[in-house]
């Protein structure tokens, strides 16, 4: 698949900037930081759940738990894929039963991902709440799922893919939408 | 990317293939500690367990390992099947595949059938166990277990002691490990162990105290009463204090050395009682392994795309 480059739509400032208010909004809506932990979806939403840990501390001095979820297990579209996911661990080393979960991602498109998440979660617990967090929220939703956090609403078509650029897997920040060569 | 149809023997996989398979298997173990050990991944598929041989763990290791994967599970008791009344292997496979099987899982007494199987079904063939060739599913969980322990295969110096001529567990042990480039040292009577295993790139004994000197791991091997009938032991007793696995016999390996067993056992024949309880037995761990390891491969073999290209 040749994807040419159409736009930046976010540099690290700007990326840096949404995760703070995010950060911001996750205290404000749940009232301080009590019994709250996060959980990234791997792969990205595992660094963006670290640093939205880490922006939490600094507004709050409060360390959240973090958790890293794998959903390869949980997806509902393994015999129509062309290739084979690799399984990896899920770590999430504290009870998620009773806790108020932010589930962390870097793109919001179908909702397939999150709700593969949600069943992932709940075979762990039952939480008393998951919220979700979004860096970029692009549309084209198929299942009824919407982001309680989002950095940023960027309407896409079909043929646009939107590649989220993070300095701990790929040296830089940024958010890019690319654009499938006929 | 798995592109294998069938999981047929650690003889022809890659190391990269066997990484796949031990890497897959780690989380597959997390799912097995919870509370709710099931996960949807391979809902909708099935898997028959097609068994000319009897078996206790590794019949049941697959089914359960299908059915924390959420697939439906068969077994068919060749018994009471028409296999009593002179049918094919290749006609019941067939017969097990147009029912909807996905994956067939053989174990067959005879060296190649899971190979013939194979060649004749679409579905997927799993080998469990093939005369005295191959054990590949053990194979796995024991690598898995001595890496899971040890770390990094190629270092370990591995003495597998027992009854190697008819063992299909040691042959899978001794390709997947000399595979890593591991020092493998096999070890038993002359009778049970002939001089051809050298050219499989391991150091034959027939002194245990020798063979046990300074390993990392001690693999030991039942041994097969069934298959003594020719006269190849004098005695049990015989082989028991000779070739059994004792704490005086282990104090000579490394003192952090793993103690193993493919199971069942002759619990004072080839190991005593003492060492399989001892805190260096990791028999029951490779048990549960082996629900994680056969997870991994119904995985790999199940759980993939359509697109892939698929070599037999």
């Amino acid at each position: 698949m040749n994807l040419i480059e159409k736009a930046k739509i976010m540099d690290a400032d700007k990326m840096r900037r949404s995760l703070v208010r995010i950060a911001h909004e996750i205290v404000e809506k749940n009232k301080g930081t009590e019994n709250l932990a996060l959980i990234g979806i791997r792969r990205r939403g595992v660094p963006l759940a670290e640093r939205i840990a880490k922006l939490v501390k600094d507004i709050e001095g409060v360390d959240l738990p973090v958790g890293i979820l794998d959903i390869t297990l949980y997806r509902d579209d393994l015999t129509t894929l062309d290739y084979q996911p690799i399984v990896h661990k899920t770590e999430i080393p504290f009870p998620v039963s009773g806790k108020k979960l932010i589930l962390v991602d870097d793109v919001l498109y179908t909702g397939r991902t999150v709700r593969a998440a949600l069943d992932a979660i709940i075979d762990l617990g039952r939480p008393q709440v998951i919220e979700l967090a979004i860096l970029i929220d692009r549309g084209h939703r198929e299942l009824p799922i919407r982001a309680d956090y989002v950095g940023k609403n960027v309407p896409t078509s079909n043929k646009e893919v939107i590649a989220v650029n993070l300095t701990e897997i790929d040296g830089v920040d940024e958010v890019k939408i690319l654009e499938i060569a006929d | 990317m798995w592109k294998r149809k069938d999981l047929l023997g650690l003889k022809e996989l890659s190391i990269d293939e066997i990484n796949m398979i031990l890497d897959t298997a780690v989380p597959m173990k997390d799912i097995i500690k919870r509370t709710i050990k099931k996960v949807p991944t391979l809902r909708g598929r099935s898997m028959v367990t097609l068994f000319y041989e009897p078996s206790t763990r590794t019949r049941t290791s697959f089914e359960m390992a299908a059915k924390y994967l959420s697939a439906d599970t068969s077994s068919l008791t060749v018994a009471t099947s028409s296999v009593a009344k002179g049918e094919t292997l290749i006609d019941t496979g067939r017969t097990i595949e147009v029912m909807g099987a996905d994956v067939i899982v053989i174990r067959h007494e005879s060296a190649g059938a899971p190979h013939l199987l194979a060649q004749s079904v679409v579905a997927r063939v799993i080998n469990a166990g093939d005369g005295m060739h191959e054990h590949p599913t053990q194979g796995l969980l024991d690598l898995f277990t001595m890496r899971e322990k040890k770390g990094d295969l190629s270092n370990l110096k591995v003495a597998i002691l027992g009854d190697i001529l008819h063992s299909r567990v040691a042959r899978s042990n001794i390709w997947g490990l000399t595979k890593f480039g591991a020092e493998v040292r096999v070890v038993g009577p002359s009778t049970l162990l002939p001089g051809e295993f050298k050219k499989m790139g391991v150091q034959v004994f027939h002194n245990v105290e020798e063979a046990l000197r300074g390993v990392d791991v001690v693999n030991v091997l039942r041994l097969q009463k069934e298959r003594q009938k020719k006269g190849l032991l004098p005695s049990l007793r015989e082989y028991a204090k000779i070739f059994g696995l004792d704490q005086k016999r282990l104090s000579l390996a490394k003192p952090d050395a793993l103690v193993m067993h493919p199971g069942p056992m002759n619990r004072g024949v080839e190991i005593m009682p003492d060492v399989y309880d001892s805190t260096q037995s990791v028999v029951d761990e490779q048990v549960t392994n082996g629900v994680a390891v056969r997870m991994a491969i119904l995985y790999l073999l199940m759980g993939g795309g359509t697109g892939n290209e698929i070599i037999n």
